[in-house]
């Protein structure tokens, strides 16, 4: 054991920086990480033990003791549950004998909840052994659950592949793109490389004035000026300037960078390239999900072939002195990573904390050095605005939203799947194209985003109304939306938080025990108030965008469907304390065989 | 001399050395602003949250925030003094805190605060949680029950040569400190006690000192937290 992490160790020159890829390889090669390797990693890298147990428990994925074999990550989201995610949970504790967050006596199969992985399309989902499976049934788990216990390998475990590139010899997945809309963007024809050609006889300055004048925005959900990040980031000192792509998307229900990923990653290449050539940047990193790697291999071949045909790598496309090159960062499950400089706190090795500004990622960013983090759909959109120009970019979209939306739609309609639309749609005619019908609600950007109802749908996408960063869940009338989506998304928070902002750990779990006391029929008229009075509490006084959005399913929730919450209330009694105290003792008077007397 | 700058508390005309933190800058001048995590001198950790002051309509930590020419903060305001003992009555209930057991009692600056905010009953319901006391160090107890996840170990705790003694484990709700075996096992007592006294609750203990100061004589058994500060101007 001590020679494999050696080796792994090596392979990243001793640089502690890199503890998370060390900590990857080593879960990947001894199947989790063992105290004796922590105690290595430690000694080598000249850290305390504490600090790579402080990396290593900080992420999901990662585990100190085996998780099987077969380890088998169920998706546990919304989407999922509604999807049919109940039955195929206990169809596998059924074929392997064993709970979730248990593995089984031989020890050959794990089976662990896991929060969205990207598949909202085609739920329920689940990862095994970094191999996705898809549309999961209870037989087909029934099948799945054979193969493992044959010892079969994961790739060998399907052959139904799924569209275009995921059928490709690198990736072999039977994930599928469902691309239902092809906008002007995005999907526009190109020709490879022509963008970085057109860049290079332009100054940097130009460049950043060009993505200024096309008024691109952030597309990860903040919705920050691009040309103006750029443009603090080049005025900034410092030795060296980074670009980072934030790629860990993991806000529930959103999965369109992974269409771009497999379909077009060339582009995203290209746009971190330009990137480079506007920041006088060397190196990108490619922060990616864990979810995600499946991607791996065919991303880096991809990569390889650019540094090949002179478009990364050194005086690139002809250009003396334009270097730049790009290497993958895996994440390890953690929802935070997706909040920038937690991204480069993780990139960097450490916990994924978010950090206090000032000061600003453009400022001291990754390696304390000015950086930019822009989100994969921004850098795609950067690409085309420098091939055709800010002014064509701007006759798309409305006045403060130029451009098209990439928007990942799941849950209750017919055609779910990524649609690249204009901003502006207004929410009806989304629901309308998407074949949504017998809609209770609409969850439009995630739970960190909005719950909306009918009286909302007249209302538009784009940041001066209802922004998002890409995902849109569609809530059939059939669904209990307190219970089985607000909940579930209070509960993924609580689990996603890093906890360092006190109102971020604690409320979220207070918040969800009030909501809890609502839903068990304890509720009282003042438990309301109380519960908005509290979300609002959240909204200002924590540190990162994750605390200060985590109250929104409820806040939000409670203010579009009143009506819901007030059903349950009992409006006769002013005060229940929500304890139940024959629940409270049944267990000890169970264990002392004993009826209570109350 | 290096350059003083004029700025407002509450307006309250204040002076800083450009560059100081908010929270810095008002001790400075004599306004309390609470805080959990801030040790002075030390890289701020902006997690407590206590500090919050509002600063140009929006709320701002003043320990993370420099404090600028001109700036307009508001400290002494009903909206953010609830926050503030919200906070306070979070950290009441996520975790187990009985005073009259404690071993910090008097010393303790969040059971201050509690104080001088007056908290009576808080408005969250009592959690329970089940935590863990790790009395495997030599030298110190870790009493979970009682800490608030502060930093201020893990960011002026370090060894002989640089490394951390102190560790987050874990995230979310579940996040706790962690203290390195190997390196806490040869901690000198006055090591512990600095441990202890770094301490703003009773999450470490130095063994066997843990009422060395009879209750009742101790720091805040007479004056209120804060009264230092405001004393001073």
């Amino acid at each position: 054991m001590r020679n494999i992490v050696n080796k792994i160790i090596k392979k990243y020159k001793n640089d502690k920086t890199r503890l998370m890829d060390i900590l990857i390889d080593t879960q990947s090669e001894i199947g989790f990480i063992p105290d004796e390797a922590v105690e290595e990693i430690a000694q080598i890298l000249n850290l305390s033990k504490v600090d790579v147990v402080q990396t290593l428990t900080f992420y999901h994925f990662f585990s100190q003791k085996p998780i099987g074999e077969y380890a088998v990550y169920l998706n546990n989201s919304v989407v999922a549950n509604m999807m049919g995610r109940v039955e195929v949970a206990k169809a596998f504790e059924e074929e392997v004998g064993c709970g979730f967050d248990n593995v089984s006596e031989d020890g050959k199969i794990g089976l662990y909840n896991t929060a969205c992985i990207g598949m909202s399309d085609q739920e329920p989902a689940a990862i095994i052994n970094g191999t996705v499976f898809t549309k999961l049934t209870p037989n087909k788990v029934k099948d799945i659950v054979a193969d493992m216990r044959a010892g079969k390998n994961v790739k060998e475990m399907f052959d139904n592949y799924g569209d275009s590139e995921n059928n490709s010899e690198l990736i072999k997945s039977m994930v599928t793109n469902n691309i239902m809309k092809r906008g002007e963007v995005l999907f526009s024809d190109y020709e490879h490389g022509s963008a970085l050609k057109k860049v290079i006889t332009m100054t940097p300055e130009e460049v950043i004035e060009e993505i200024k004048d096309s008024y691109l925005r952030g597309r990860g959900g903040a919705g920050f000026p691009t040309g103006l990040k750029w443009d603090f980031c080049r005025q900034s000192e410092g030795e060296i300037r980074y670009v980072m792509c934030n790629a860990d998307e993991g806000e529930p229900g959103t999965f369109k960078e992974r269409v771009i990923l497999t379909e077009f990653p060339k582009l995203l290449f290209e746009g971190m390239a330009i990137a480079g050539y506007a920041l006088d940047a060397k190196e990108g990193v490619l922060y990616l999900r864990s979810e995600y790697t499946y991607l791996k291999n065919y991303l880096e071949n991809i990569i390889q072939e650019l540094r090949e045909t002179n478009q990364l790598g050194e005086n690139i496309a002809g250009k003396e002195g334009f270097n730049f090159d790009i290497r993958i960062q895996f994440g390890a499950g953690a929802y935070v990573c997706g909040e920038e400089s937690a991204l480069i706190e993780s990139a960097e090795g450490k916990r994924g904390e978010p950090r206090n500004r000032p000061p600003f990622p453009v400022q001291k960013g990754y390696m304390q050095q000015p950086t930019v983090v822009n989100n994969v759909e921004t850098l795609c959109n950067v690409v085309k605005i420098m091939l055709n120009g800010a002014d064509w970019y701007t006759m798309m979209g409305t006045r403060e939203s130029s451009g098209t939306k990439l928007i990942s739609v799941s849950g209750d309609c017919k055609y779910p799947g990524v649609y690249e639309v204009e901003w502006g749609l207004r929410i009806r005619d989304m629901l309308e194209m998407v074949g949504a019908e017998d809609i209770q609600a609409v969850q439009v950007g995630g739970p960190s985003g909005s719950c909306i109802g009918k009286r909302s749908f007249k209302r538009t996408i784009c940041y001066e109304d209802f922004p998002t960063g890409g995902s849109m869940m569609v809530i059939g009338n059939k669904r209990n939306l307190l219970n089985d989506v607000v909940k579930n998304f209070m509960e993924f928070f609580i689990e996603e938080s890093c906890g360092s902002c006190v109102p971020c750990r604690a409320l979220t779990v207070i918040l969800k025990n009030k909501l809890e006391k609502i839903l068990y029929g304890n509720g009282v008229t003042n438990d309301l108030a109380e519960l908005e009075k509290w979300c609002n509490m959240m909204k200002e006084s924590n540190r990162c965008g994750l605390g200060q959005t985590a109250a929104n399913p409820i806040l939000t929730s409670l203010k579009n469907f009143r009506e819901k919450y007030e059903e349950l209330i009992n409006k006769d009694i002013e005060f229940d304390s929500g304890f139940d105290l024959s629940a409270a003792v049944a267990e000890s008077c169970e264990a002392v065989d004993r009826i209570p007397n109350l | 001399m290096s350059e003083k700058i004029k700025f407002t508390i509450d307006d309250k005309e204040c002076f800083a050395e450009k560059g100081q933190n908010v929270l810095d800058a008002a001790t400075d001048n004599g306004i309390f602003i609470p805080a959990l995590c801030h040790i002075r001198g030390v890289k701020p950790a902006g997690a407590c949250r206590l500090c919050n002051v509002k600063i140009a309509g929006r709320l701002m930590t003043a320990c993370t925030t420099p404090v600028e020419s001109g700036m307009e903060i508001e400290n002494d305001i009903p909206e953010i003094q609830d926050l503030r003992l919200a906070i306070i009555e979070m950290l009441f209930v996520e975790g187990n805190h009985f005073c009259p057991a404690c071993e910090k009692s008097g010393n303790c600056e969040l059971q201050a605060l509690a104080y001088r905010y007056q908290m009576m009953v808080p408005r969250f319901p009592y959690e329970f949680p089940v935590k863990e006391i790790d009395a495997s160090c030599p030298k110190l107890i870790i009493d979970h029950n009682r800490c608030i996840l502060c930093k201020r170990c893990i960011r002026s705790f370090k060894d002989e040569n640089g490394k951390n003694i102190f560790a987050f484990k874990k995230r979310g709700h579940k996040l706790q400190i962690n203290i390195d075996e190997k390196l806490s096992a040869n901690l000198s007592d006055e090591m512990a006690q600095k441990a202890m006294d770094i301490c703003p609750v009773g999450a470490i203990i130095h063994k066997g000192k843990g009422f060395d100061e009879p209750i009742g004589t101790r720091k805040y058994d007479k004056v209120p937290i804060g009264s230092d500060i405001e004393s001073v101007v």
